[in-house]
């Protein structure tokens, strides 16, 4: 038979100032690795949701991203004419031809970033489909207009609707602005694919996206292409799953390197923890002793105290919790390693950020109350009642 | 019939850094049921080992200690903790009251350990403390309570469970005049009314005289009767 539960929560309760001292600093552990993983799992919700289920990209083999990808008009045109592109009613492809570069501007907060321009074909509006135009127009093609994601507008000074912007040897004027979802495309500046490549003296374009009939499967799309000579160079791709790998790189170090810090700091929280529950168990000493007299096993005793210290734990989880929560109301932009373009994303409190960060907290707990509550369990109970 | 507590050639060494103390020396003891007995002597006469390890909190270095049938001796430190909250009521000089808990509480601690159902407890407890007197005080916490009234409740924690014998040690040394009467009378209430076994450490004659039986231990040893 355990110990009264009761006999944890009043301990736990009576020493609230060092128990409240070790919460606190679980608790500002639990907030930064939680931030962390939020802003991991931002970027990657941002680039997902970027991409459709129901479109595929074509990019040239090893291409690090849109901008390092190039395929060809008459391979462009041969793609279109596949069985697996959908068409619509005229037996034109519903396939945009899209045209990825990279230019600089002024930020609001100073210096200077990249941002992505891209260039689209008309039907890139109906297989995107996540794209309204919230403020001004849509650009017109055959013109130097752009279209400018809602994120840029409040990262980037002088992008607003009016605004001329010189790259390519012109001005561009842009005329509308637009949202995506929250996906990658508000972090872009669009406009004609045409338009650009003329501005660029380009004939290829980056990347080519289509609607994929409803039979298609993206397996046998990818052995067609590894065995056609014509198509050997490319490489078909879900449009959401290369979005989302695009986010690899950077999820992965920031993963990496916060995750390692708040290692390092938990480290810190959990001799914090190991302190206040060996002060616990010394300030207890006779206590433990006639508990042990009484009938209580090392069991009971050693179970006491770790679960006074996963409480500790549990409550520091949930207030580092909490503050990450607040998180979610804020976005951040910063260069993603993928286009090395500016890229802004919100923290995302997931489950998997929540669960995640509830066992981080749990293990503190856990590995910071163990020592002290085996050293309670094994006191002898002559010298304890001493 | 045979007594409650046989204890026979019982011998306890500790060691010390290098140094072997022995504490009791081939001490042989029977205590009836029903028995009241007091255990006088100097310090470090063993009267307190000899009281620990009838309680099943020390061990015996030789020798046999029978208790209700048992050789505790012998026991796992699982089974011995099983058997002292079965057997044995603690009473100790400090009261060890658990602090955070009210008088209720540190009361139905030893009846976590029964299969009894939380009404049984509550009534257990109940009784246990009205038996003591202390009825109207059991949501009142250790520091809220006077030295006696504190002992009192640690009496009610040791009756609760209905143990065979209690074990006290020293359980007025640090009570005024008139709260150690009280104590002793509750405990002779114990041994008169309810038939309870009572083994009891004190340094103080007149609470060694409430006794029925009074062993006086030296160097770890009993000294015989009429030679005290």
């Amino acid at each position: 038979m355990n110990i009264p539960f009761y006999y944890i929560l009043k301990n736990f309760v009576a020493r609230k100032l060092t128990a409240g001292i070790t919460i606190g600093g679980i608790a500002l552990v639990v907030f930064v690795f939680a931030a962390v993983l939020m802003m991991a799992d931002g970027i990657r919700k941002t680039l997902a949701t970027t991409g459709s289920e129901d479109n595929v990209v074509i990019t040239r083999k090893s291409s690090t991203g849109e901008i390092t990808s190039i395929i060809d008009r008459p391979t462009a045109d041969l793609i279109s004419t596949l069985q697996f592109v959908q068409k619509d009613e005229k037996g034109n492809a519903l396939m945009t031809y899209d045209g990825v570069t990279v230019i600089n501007a002024p930020k609001k907060d100073g210096g200077i970033s990249n941002l992505a321009v891209r260039g689209v074909s008309e039907t890139a509006m109906s297989i995107r489909n996540k794209i309204t135009i919230v403020k001004g127009r849509m650009f017109t093609f055959g013109s130097r207009e752009l279209i400018v994601g809602t994120a840029l507008v409040k990262t980037f000074d002088k992008i607003d609707i009016g605004d001329k912007i010189k790259f390519g040897g012109d001005e561009w004027t842009i005329v509308g602005e637009m949202e995506a979802e929250k996906s990658g495309f508000e972090s872009e500046l669009w406009c004609d694919v045409r338009q650009l490549q003329l501005a660029f003296n380009r004939e290829a374009f980056s990347t080519l996206t289509f609607r994929k009939t409803s039979d298609a499967d993206i397996e046998m799309m990818k052995i067609l292409f590894a065995g056609d000579k014509r198509l050997n160079q490319y490489e078909p791709e879900n449009e959401r799953r290369y979005f989302e790998k695009q986010s690899e790189a950077m999820r992965m170090f920031i993963q990496i390197l916060g995750i390692t810090i708040t290692v390092i700091f938990s480290v810190g929280a959990m001799i914090g923890a190991m302190i206040t529950m060996y002060a616990a168990v010394a300030n207890r000493t006779t206590e433990i002793g006639t508990l042990r007299a009484l009938g209580f096993g090392r069991s009971s005793i050693l179970t006491a105290f770790l679960i006074e210290s996963i409480i500790t734990a549990l409550l520091g989880g949930i207030i580092g919790i909490g503050m990450a929560s607040i998180l979610q109301f804020f976005s951040i932009s910063t260069l993603n390693f993928g286009s090395f373009t500016e890229l802004s994303f919100s923290f995302s409190m997931t489950s998997s950020v929540f669960s995640g960060s509830m066992i981080f907290s749990l293990v503190m707990g856990f590995v910071g109350g163990f020592l002290p509550a085996l050293k309670a369990s094994r006191m002898s109970i002559l010298s304890a009642l001493r | 019939m045979s007594a409650l507590i046989s204890i026979s050639h019982l011998t306890k060494t500790y060691k010390r850094e290098k140094q072997e103390i022995t504490v009791l020396k081939d001490l042989s003891i029977d205590i009836e049921q029903g028995d009241f007995v007091a255990l006088m002597g100097p310090s470090g006469s063993g009267k307190t080992t000899l009281l620990n390890i009838i309680a099943g909190i020390d061990r015996p270095t030789q020798g046999e200690v029978m208790i209700a049938g048992t050789n505790i001796g012998v026991l796992t430190e699982t089974e011995l903790a099983k058997w002292r909250s079965r057997h044995i009521g603690f009473i100790f000089q400090f009261y060890n009251l658990i602090p955070v808990l009210t008088a209720f509480e540190n009361v139905e601690l030893p009846l976590m350990l029964t299969p009894l159902s939380k009404s049984e407890r509550r009534r257990q407890v109940e009784l246990a403390l009205s038996v003591v007197g202390l009825a109207d005080r059991m949501d009142h916490y250790p520091r809220q309570l006077s030295g006696g009234q504190e002992q009192r409740v640690a009496i009610a924690r040791a009756i609760a469970s209905d143990p065979d014998i209690f074990v006290a040690d020293e359980p007025t040394g640090d009570l005024d005049r008139v709260s150690a009467e009280e104590i002793l009378t509750l405990l002779e209430r114990l041994n008169k009314e309810f038939g309870k076994t009572i083994v009891m450490v004190t340094h103080d004659p007149s609470a060694a005289n409430r006794a029925r039986i009074i062993h006086h231990l030296e160097k770890g040893d009993l000294i015989p009767q009429g030679q005290s």
